[in-house]
């Protein structure tokens, strides 16, 4: 970078001067549309209000109200298992898959076509199919995917896999691809059995296609929402005996809409507190991910 | 000698053996993997009152609904889906481009002047990147009312805003990767920075412009949250918002007519993909490094 400084004045003076045009209209709708927002949010975070105009500041209050609602922890913890048993399913099956197919078979391409293809399907329309698919199944049994919130759970987790192997198996490959075919031959000349290959050799060296993997595959399990809502929408609901429900499918994203626009409109400012720990979560999580990984890329 | 010759041609025919027996397991997968689709071709064609009961029969027989569907679904929830398509396709290609055309300039800007003002500005885009979007959606849909940002014309102002880190992020990184030289031996020809940009810089940006471009065009073009937050939705619905509220509102839902819109909303996706599947796997994997 600091080489490539512009060196000559009858460059970077004009530029200067055009500052306006370059970075002006990003600029300002930059700050429309994420840096005021994100700074009121913060701000309203401590107030309590129906519209913004109203806001009174309270402090703290909104984050311990946010901290002992039920249905937010229950969320957090659904949440969280969630993005454990997908991040290690979706990771397994796409370097499993992406394994195969670089090994050199007959259609390989045609496979990664049609690996691929359900990512660019949206997350609503996603959840409409698959709700389709499993009451089709489930109704045989005199059931459905809102009746159970096991059913939930793992069809929430079918419908991931099946949208996102095809995505980080792209990201796979491209790591595989990268390996030099030299270590592996050399490995098979020094006797390595393809197990032994697999986990000494490639692995180690498709490491940050793995950081990029798990760190995507986390964050995206944390921030799910469209597949969610048009999926089970929280369901089954439950009551507790306060007469609040928890919805056990609820996931973090769909508690914060929730809150937000649910029948309580005196809980605005209670939601945007979540949303400010939801992105606190999200961030943490996602700088802790990229650190250890980033470590074992050293040291191997 | 010739046995030696012989192990080796038994190992090597091992080998393919192996390779088409895994064929043959990837193409058995690969038609499960299809199964959703087809159900939803085979389902926007059958009697809505099987879809639920007769989920993966062929539509033979009394439960062929032909094109009754299509045609139902055209006017479904008292809302012409027509409307729905325009207003998405409207929405992401506009966005897109103003997206593409405005932070690469800005992205050129940052990189090259590189002032206090410039690495403020990058630094809070990587770190838009980071924040998910209901931290800021409460106060983003207030902010957009109130600058009277809420019309398909002018949402997307909003998308530029909201989508500005990963393509900054990405045009930055690949404006530092082309010789500062270029743009100078073109200031000494006489070019202003304008022409600077727009005759040498822009057709050297050509292979992120579409990487960015995919990504964006993905992102908009299924973008549910966003929109039905910042719009109207009883007067402007794109197709993700019609098809939720089809199904989210109706206690009894047309489940014939539902697949039947899903289908003509995938219909145009696999098109696209299909077309150009070289550049949305290469811009998938480059947009995927923003780790």
């Amino acid at each position: 970078m600091e080489n490539k400084k512009p060196k000559l004045k009858i460059f970077k003076n004009p530029l200067r001067r055009w500052g306006w045009l370059f970075l002006g209209p990003m600029a300002a709708a930059f700050i429309i549309g994420f840096v005021w927002p994100f700074i009121q949010g913060i701000y309203l975070s401590m107030c309590q209000f129906k519209t913004i105009s109203n806001a009174k500041f309270i402090g703290l209050d909104n984050y311990v109200k946010a901290l002992s609602d039920q249905s937010f922890r229950h969320s957090f913890v659904y949440t969280a298992l969630f993005a454990i048993v997908s991040l290690v399913l979706i990771n397994v099956l796409a370097f499993t898959v992406a394994y195969l197919l670089t090994q050199g078979i007959k259609g390989s391409n045609l496979f990664r076509t049609v690996f691929f293809m359900p990512n660019l399907i949206g997350g609503i329309v996603l959840g409409y199919i698959w709700s389709m698919i499993f009451d089709g199944i489930l109704s045989h049994f005199g059931t459905s995917i809102l009746m159970d919130s096991t059913f939930g759970f793992w069809g929430l987790i079918i419908l991931m896999c099946w949208q996102q192997i095809g995505y980080m198996m792209i990201i796979y490959i491209a790591g595989l691809q990268a390996v030099p075919d030299d270590i592996i031959e050399a490995a098979k000349i020094d006797g390595a059995t393809k197990t032994q290959t697999l986990f000494r050799v490639i692995i180690p060296n498709v490491m940050p296609s793995i950081t990029i993997c798990t760190f995507l595959s986390l964050t995206n399990g944390f921030k799910l929402f469209d597949q969610n809502l048009a999926l089970t929408a929280g369901q089954p609901f439950v009551i507790q005996p306060d007469g609040s429900s928890i919805k056990t499918t609820e996931m973090l994203a769909l508690n914060i809409f929730n809150t937000f626009y649910g029948s309580n409109s005196a809980s605005s400012g209670q939601a945007q507190a979540k949303a400010v720990l939801f992105f606190i979560l999200v961030a943490a999580l996602g700088l802790i991910q990229l650190g250890i990984t980033r470590k074992r890329e050293v040291q191997q | 000698m010739s046995q030696t010759k012989n192990k080796r041609l038994e190992s090597l025919q091992a080998e393919k053996r192996r390779k088409t027996v895994l064929s043959v397991v990837l193409a058995v997968i690969c038609i499960i993997y299809v199964l959703p689709v087809l159900s939803v071709v085979i389902n926007s064609f059958k009697q809505n009152t099987f879809v639920k009961t007769d989920t993966f029969a062929l539509p033979t027989g009394e439960m062929w609904a032909g094109f009754d569907n299509f045609i139902k679904g055209m006017i479904f929830g008292n809302y012409p889906f027509l409307n729905s398509v325009l207003y998405s396709l409207f929405i992401t290609i506009v966005s897109t481009a103003l997206i593409l055309l405005f932070t690469s300039m800005a992205a050129w800007y940052i990189a090259r002047v590189n002032s206090v003002v410039c690495k403020i500005f990058y630094f809070l885009c990587v770190f838009s990147m980071v924040v998910p979007f209901q931290m800021v959606m409460y106060p983003l849909s207030k902010t957009a009312d109130s600058l009277h940002l809420n019309t398909p014309w002018t949402i997307p102002i909003v998308y530029l805003g909201f989508g500005a880190g990963l393509a900054i992020f990405m045009f930055v990184g690949f404006v530092k990767s082309i010789p500062i030289e270029i743009e100078e031996a073109a200031s000494i020809d006489g070019c202003g920075p304008l022409r600077t940009y727009f005759k040498v810089v822009f057709p050297m940006l050509r292979p992120t412009m579409i990487s960015v471009g995919i990504l964006e065009i993905m992102w908009v073009w299924n973008d549910y949250l966003l929109p039905y937050l910042v719009l109207d939705i009883n007067e402007y619905r794109t197709i993700p918002i019609h098809i939720q509220y089809l199904k989210g509102s109706y206690g009894t839902v047309d489940l014939g007519a539902t697949m039947a819109l899903i289908l003509l909303s995938i219909i145009p996706v696999i098109v696209f993909y299909l077309i150009c599947q070289k550049y949305i796997i290469k811009g998938v994997a480059a947009g995927a490094v923003k780790g």
